[in-house]
């Protein structure tokens, strides 16, 4: 009993995910949603590990441990980008990156 | 052989998944915009059950599902954020955008599509037995991960406090 989905119904999931979150990251204005369009990103990968290890190499764990890591990895990423994204509301009032032009001089 | 249930299962995430992720970037309320992202989230996580990686499943369910959305969530209330995202973006930028979008997506199918990836087949209802994940994740040998084990839990410590440090109230100095 074998499940028949090739590989590469898997693969335009995670490519239509991939791209999803690059429109949006060129397209959004709120730092929040930037930060989803992040994610929609690191999912995609994260599916491609785990699916090439299913798929291609069976016997090993890799693929599936770099997805587990990858995770941690996003978790602690979006932690440190939320305190930030506070942190600026707290001072500009804003988190439109219109709005944050402190740096630029 | 007829379709069976898990390949019914898996086209149904396929499609939550990608209408789920279209909607999460086009869509004008940043509230729903989470939302939308907590099904794809929600989608990735049942991926990882067809395959048979059923404690990914659990992870991504947990860490994302349950963590990081609330995170999401919590901050869009605590930051006054527009009602409507629908900022006026210039005409060039869109069309670059639109292009860049479509060309690489259109590019990496092609690919896909004419890599020639063999059919193989999975065994269905084979889940990754717990054991063998513990193993791997605190042995010292080849092909295990206890190195990478503990560079991230230092690595979540010291976000912890980082993100401590930067998220807190400025003590008034007097």
């Amino acid at each position: 009993m074998e499940i028949e989905i090739h590989v590469i119904h898997y693969l335009v999931i995670s490519t239509v995910m991939m791209f999803c979150g690059v429109y949006g990251f060129f397209t959004r204005k709120n730092l929040l949603a930037l930060l989803i369009s992040v994610e929609l990103m690191l999912n995609a990968t994260n599916i491609n590990f785990a699916v090439f290890n299913r798929y291609l190499f069976p016997g090993q764990l890799e693929g599936h441990f770099f997805s587990l890591f990858g995770i941690a990895i996003a978790a602690a990423e979006t932690a440190v980008a939320i305190a930030i994204i506070i942190n600026v509301y707290r001072n500009v009032k804003h988190i439109l990156t219109d709005d944050i032009t402190d740096l630029k001089g | 052989m007829g379709i069976t249930l898990q390949e019914i299962a898996f086209y149904a995430v396929a499609v939550c998944i990608i209408v789920c992720s279209v909607l999460a970037v086009t869509t004008g309320k940043i509230l729903r915009a989470a939302t939308y992202l907590l099904f794809v989230l929600f989608g990735t996580g049942a991926i990882y059950g067809i395959l048979g990686y059923t404690f990914l499943s659990a992870v991504q369910l947990m860490v994302y599902a349950g963590g990081i959305v609330v995170l999401y969530v919590f901050s869009i209330l605590l930051t006054q954020s527009d009602k409507d995202m629908k900022y006026h973006i210039r005409r060039g930028k869109l069309v670059s955008v639109l292009l860049t979008t479509l060309i690489g997506a259109g590019l990496v199918l092609f690919l896909l599509v004419t890599n020639g990836f063999a059919l193989n087949l999975i065994p269905q209802g084979d889940e990754l037995p717990v054991e063998q994940i513990g193993q791997a994740l605190i042995g010292t040998d080849k092909y295990q991960f206890v190195l990478p084990f503990e560079v991230v839990s230092f690595l979540l410590l010291a976000c912890m406090i980082g993100a401590i440090l930067i998220a807190r109230k400025e003590e008034k100095k007097d």
